[in-house]
């Protein structure tokens, strides 16, 4: 089948999603700052955007792994 | 729901024929001012009408006023759908007519953004299937001004064979408008139709042999409105699933390239044509990895064939953003 690999990359990129978004509920959702009156939800918000960057750093190096796995006769022709 | 499936009816009756109607005419207008480029995958190099961008706008301003007019209760939604879109095209529109810098759209696409978030048009839940929600109040409005330029530079990086944008759009927006219907978020499914049928009529001159390219004006429009929806209908996720051959076509370009280039200004070309007009994988080690580039990795294909397999991709990518939606419902 044409571009089967890219059938697996897709549904490998899906799995990843579901997973990643996961992790990002249960890492995210239960950060919560308190005592800093106004500035709770900036700082808030602002770690939670450091820790969000990061897992999408790592989601993105594991897609780069597995893209190089998937289509690695591919990328070698 | 009697209102709700007339507005649907009307909607994408009216968005189909005001571009299958004006197409032909700005097809016309183009070619008389001689405002057309070379196919170079085509036998004999033949010239070609662009932008189609003008037709595709015309398209979604008449069907979503429409709405606006109909739907009183979305009014604010649809302002800022259709005021992202024209922003987004007029971008397409400033790159059709001059050659900018790879910078140019990314940045000039997020600034699109801005009137979703001025007219509060969104909800600072991102919700995922299985797990539920996360609520990132400031975070969220940085997702939202992400979300324009990935769709529109991802729609616009997959538009490099004849009829593949549209047609890649009208697969990608059916399975948004099915997902939106699974949430029960009428109103903005039938916004999306717009997007359904403006690309149809459309994919009807743009389909191999092409009379008429979309342009980044057409590219650019068609991806902002995608994404402007997804922020609107609160389906991020399901709309980033149902564009995951265009995704990944952006996503190996950028990894090969390793930084954010244009396309024109990148001299070793992924594919190659072969003397009976078919593409072939390039032996050229510095040549940017792309879709098409692996999908002719296994052997050389026709456009049309091409274009066809990136269709069977996009039906199954749309399948699991369906799929997704259903599991919305599911919580762990």
């Amino acid at each position: 089948m044409k571009g089967s690999s890219v059938y697996t990359f897709i549904f490998v990129m899906w799995i990843l999603i579901i997973l990643g978004g996961g992790i990002s509920i249960l890492i995210l959702a239960p950060i919560s700052i308190s005592g800093y009156g106004e500035f709770d939800l900036i700082l808030s918000s602002g770690i939670k955007a450091i820790v969000a960057f990061g897992l999408v750093v790592v989601w993105i190096l594991i897609l780069t792994k597995i893209k190089n796995w998937i289509f690695e006769t591919e990328l070698k022709g | 729901m009697q209102d709700q499936i007339i507005a649907a009816v009307l909607v994408s009756t009216i968005a189909f024929f005001t571009v299958y109607f004006f197409t032909p005419l700005l097809i016309k207008f183009l070619e008389k001012r001689n405002v057309m480029v070379k196919d170079y995958h085509r036998k004999g190099g033949a010239m070609v009408a662009r932008p189609g961008g003008p037709a595709i706008i015309s398209g979604i301003v008449a069907s979503e006023m429409a709405l606006y007019v109909l739907m009183p209760i979305v009014r604010v939604e649809i302002s800022a759908i259709v005021i992202t879109t024209i922003l987004a095209f007029f971008v397409g529109l400033v790159d059709d007519k001059k050659v900018m810098g790879g910078w140019f759209k990314p940045l000039a696409l997020a600034l699109t953004a801005v009137p979703i978030i001025l007219l509060g048009a969104y909800d600072s839940d991102l919700a995922f299937p299985l797990f539920g929600a996360v609520n990132i109040p400031l975070l969220y409005i940085v997702v939202a001004i992400f979300m324009i330029p990935i769709t529109g530079n991802t729609i616009n990086s997959i538009d490099v064979l004849n009829g593949v944008a549209s047609g890649f759009m009208v697969i990608a927006s059916s399975a948004l408008t099915i997902s939106l219907i699974i949430l029960e978020n009428y109103e903005i499914a039938i916004a999306s139709l717009s997007l359904v049928f403006v690309s149809l009529a459309f994919y009807k001159y743009h389909k191999f042999p092409s009379k008429i390219f979309p342009g980044d004006s057409g590219a650019l429009t068609l991806g902002a409105m995608y994404g402007a929806i997804a922020i609107v209908g609160e389906v991020e996720v399901i709309a980033a699933i149902a564009l995951g051959p265009a995704i990944i076509n952006s996503f190996l370009f950028l990894s090969s390239m390793k930084r954010i280039v244009e396309h024109r200004e990148i001299k070793s070309k992924p594919v190659v044509l072969t003397d009976d007009y078919k593409l072939k994988a390039t032996s050229d080690k510095d040549a940017s990895v792309t879709l098409v580039r692996l999908i002719v990795a296994g052997g050389q294909l026709t456009e049309k064939e091409i274009g066809s397999v990136i269709f069977k991709l996009t039906v199954f990518s749309g399948f699991l953003a369906i799929l997704t939606a259903f599991l919305m419902g599911v919580s762990l």
